[in-house]
């Protein structure tokens, strides 16, 4: 049974996203006059997973292994190289540009740097207005006003700063922009793509807060790609964790937190460092030696075995699928208990 | 323990067309030798600029330090002709800065970059200096030295050329290392390999350690004693467990209080500190952080809290520190 088979008997309608056998695949070229393929980085190899309606879903994971690329493929702002991505039971990649555009209202994207997301000459009425006027949802420019101006409101800005530049908010109020920007259209689905790692700590908490007021306000669905993992836990439902390209492990959050399955999804979880030299000092670390493999060249097997001290030989040999091992609780580590026998 | 380094209520401002900013206005603290110690705050509250100045690298014009005196080993940096600073740089004082990636120069050999300060600074010779490069990339644990000598900073990855970073660091045996982010761009089970090597070596080798960063969970582990900036000021020190275990500064608190912590059980709410970081512009009159402390009375609009002792080698710039000192008490008994 593999991952998608078993997670589709999930009641459809409490499914809002379904990604199925996810690849994306970067040609890497050479030659000057005559460019030829040389190789292919595999950022995102074979990933399966669903998000639920009104829940969030966590995508954790080191620079590199495919989180940002995995949240483009499901906004088709990358077009994946194979499999399918269903939004609501559509598939958007088959979908043309212009069926596209008009699913673009119900799926919406947050970025991580609020400085050079947004377009330094446009002001902060214009840049949450745009979308209004892409998608053709105000009447006139009165309605549009207003609509700008309860959006301002709606993420903590006053309505008097619509003629502001970007340069002049901090980096909290830029990434307040950035939600309204994002929620102008009223969308369902809102991919996060680490939208507190640019902030300075005191920040953090603020706009955090916001995307859970938000969302309970708006029933809003949200894949929060971070790699920040004590803010992962805070705000996720559910958390999945990539690891150069695939999802080792997908789990309920206090499930995977409190009993991690995978050896990386462990070693991730006792390198964060814990505010209190007390506590710190105590807690068991196991270090990981080496660096992430290079995407152009995964290992054979499982991708984590150079890296992992349970390996063994059959983890060179075979990539291992993810499996339920308990109940909700997906790994992709042969050495997991259960694994064998799911 | 012996004071290696003492800064005496530095001062470096940035002349600007809009005004002038007080980067730093105003820090004392000392590092003793051996001795780890944090500079904690967010971005502009002054904490790079702090440690450019102490090597005096803040770029002149728009910044000046304008008053203050930085004493390492018996001399005020401050004073030196330029001629002595420069043996100084690089030599008894190293720096790593927080990307390894735009910090070396891409078109430098490893090698070249490795041997470039052993040379002007040791007087060594080229093949001296290679085998001196050869060693200082074993010590920080780079596999197969002799190979990666012939790199460019390109054909590694980031924890690998911090690696080097501090290799070069390392390499003219400075009694102090100033670590700007060292971490920060780096991932999460890469920042613990490469702050415990520093941790390590600093142990092995009697070199001090001035760790800045933004984040508190860095150096919680690694530090011994902790300042915190905010405004250009500092606000807080102590040691690491009174700092983390019972703060006395609103903004310390309110900072440790902002973050999840995966030890703990989750809470509903993250509670974070309200407002903005003042414009260092338009600085309010009184304490910097009135504006968005819980605590502010009126006083604290009236005249800015001086940093006073408030324990045993701890002291807070905040009028209510002995409340939060008992709250703190309270909540651990």
């Amino acid at each position: 049974m593999t991952a998608v088979e078993s997670i589709r008997p999930e009641p459809a309608d409490e499914v809002l996203i379904e990604v199925k056998h996810l690849k994306m695949y970067f040609p890497v070229t050479a030659g000057v006059l005559v460019r030829h393929t040389v190789g292919q980085i595999k950022a995102v190899d074979d990933v399966s997973f669903v998000v639920r309606r009104g829940e969030t879903l966590g995508l954790v994971g080191e620079s590199g292994c495919g989180k940002t690329t995995t949240g483009r493929c499901i906004l088709q702002l990358h077009r994946p190289t194979a499999g399918t991505v269903l939004f609501d039971g559509k598939d958007l990649c088959s979908m043309d540009g212009r069926e596209l555009r008009g699913m673009r209202r119900h799926m919406q994207v947050i970025f991580q740097d609020p400085y050079s997301s947004l377009n330094p000459r446009m002001t902060a009425g214009d840049l949450v207005g745009e979308p209004l006027l892409v998608q053709g949802l105000c009447a006139d420019r009165g309605a549009h006003r207003e609509r700008v101006a309860e959006l301002l409101s709606l993420v903590g800005l006053r309505a008097s700063m619509a003629d502001r530049y970007p340069h002049e908010f901090s980096g909290g109020q830029r990434q307040r922009i950035g939600v309204a920007r994002a929620l102008a259209v009223n969308p369902q689905f809102v991919v996060c793509d680490e939208p507190v790692s640019a902030l300075d700590v005191s920040i953090q908490a603020q706009i955090v807060n916001l995307l859970e007021e938000l969302q309970e306000k708006f029933d809003l669905t949200y894949l929060f790609i971070a790699h920040d993992l004590s803010v992962v836990r805070h705000i996720s439902d559910r958390v999945a964790v990539m690891y150069l390209g695939h999802i080792v492990e997908i789990a309920e959050r206090n499930a995977i937190y409190a009993t991690p399955r995978h050896p990386y999804t462990t070693a991730l979880l006792s390198a964060v460092p814990i505010p209190d030299p007390v506590v710190d000092t105590q807690r068991e670390r196991i270090p990981l030696t080496g660096e992430v493999p290079s995407p152009l060249n995964p290992p054979s097997g499982c991708v984590f075995h150079p890296r992992c001290w349970m390996a063994t030989a059959a983890c060179r040999q075979a990539t291992p699928e993810l499996r339920e091992v308990e109940a909700g609780h997906w790994t992709a580590c042969i050495h997991a208990p259960g694994y064998g026998s799911a | 323990m012996a004071t290696l380094l003492e800064v005496r209520d530095l001062r470096t401002y940035f002349f600007t067309q809009a005004g002038v900013v007080k980067a730093v206005d105003g820090i004392s603290y000392a590092l003793e030798e051996g001795e780890t110690l944090g500079l904690v705050g967010e971005s502009g509250c002054g904490k790079s600029v702090s440690a450019l100045s102490i090597m005096r690298l803040v770029p002149d014009p728009p910044g000046k330090t304008v008053g203050g005196e930085v004493i390492f080993a018996g001399r005020d940096l401050l004073k030196l002709p330029d001629s002595e600073i420069r043996r100084v740089r690089g030599k008894q004082i190293a720096m790593v800065y927080q990307e390894p990636m735009t910090s070396l120069n891409p078109v430098l050999s490893i090698e070249r970059q490795l041997t470039e300060s052993l040379e002007l600074h040791l007087r060594m010779t080229k093949a001296e200096a290679r085998r001196e490069a050869v060693r200082r990339l074993e010590q920080v644990r780079i596999p197969d030295p002799e190979r990666q000598l012939k790199q460019f900073p390109h054909q590694f990855s980031g924890g690998m050329l911090q690696r080097v970073m501090i290799a070069i660091a390392l390499s003219c045996n400075p009694k102090l290392i100033i670590a700007d982010e060292p971490t920060t761009a780096l991932d999460v089970t890469i920042q613990a390999q490469i702050l415990d090597l520093m941790k390590d070596l600093g142990r092995e080798y009697g070199v001090s350690l001035l760790i800045i960063t933004h984040n508190l969970g860095v150096v919680a582990r690694y530090a011994d004693r902790v300042n915190i900036m905010y405004a250009g000021k500092i606000t807080e020190r102590g040691t690491a467990r009174d700092i983390y275990r019972s703060p006395g500064h609103p903004y310390t608190l309110g900072l440790l209080n902002s973050v999840p912590r995966l030890d703990l059980p989750r809470t509903e709410k993250l509670d974070p500190i309200e407002g903005q970081p003042p414009d260092l512009l338009h600085l309010p009159a009184g304490c910097a952080f009135r504006e968005r402390c819980r605590f502010a009375t009126e006083r604290c609009a009236a005249e800015a809290p001086p940093l006073r002792p408030v324990g045993a080698g701890h002291v807070s710039a905040c009028f209510v520190a002995e409340t939060l000192l008992s709250q703190a008490k309270e909540r651990a008994a």
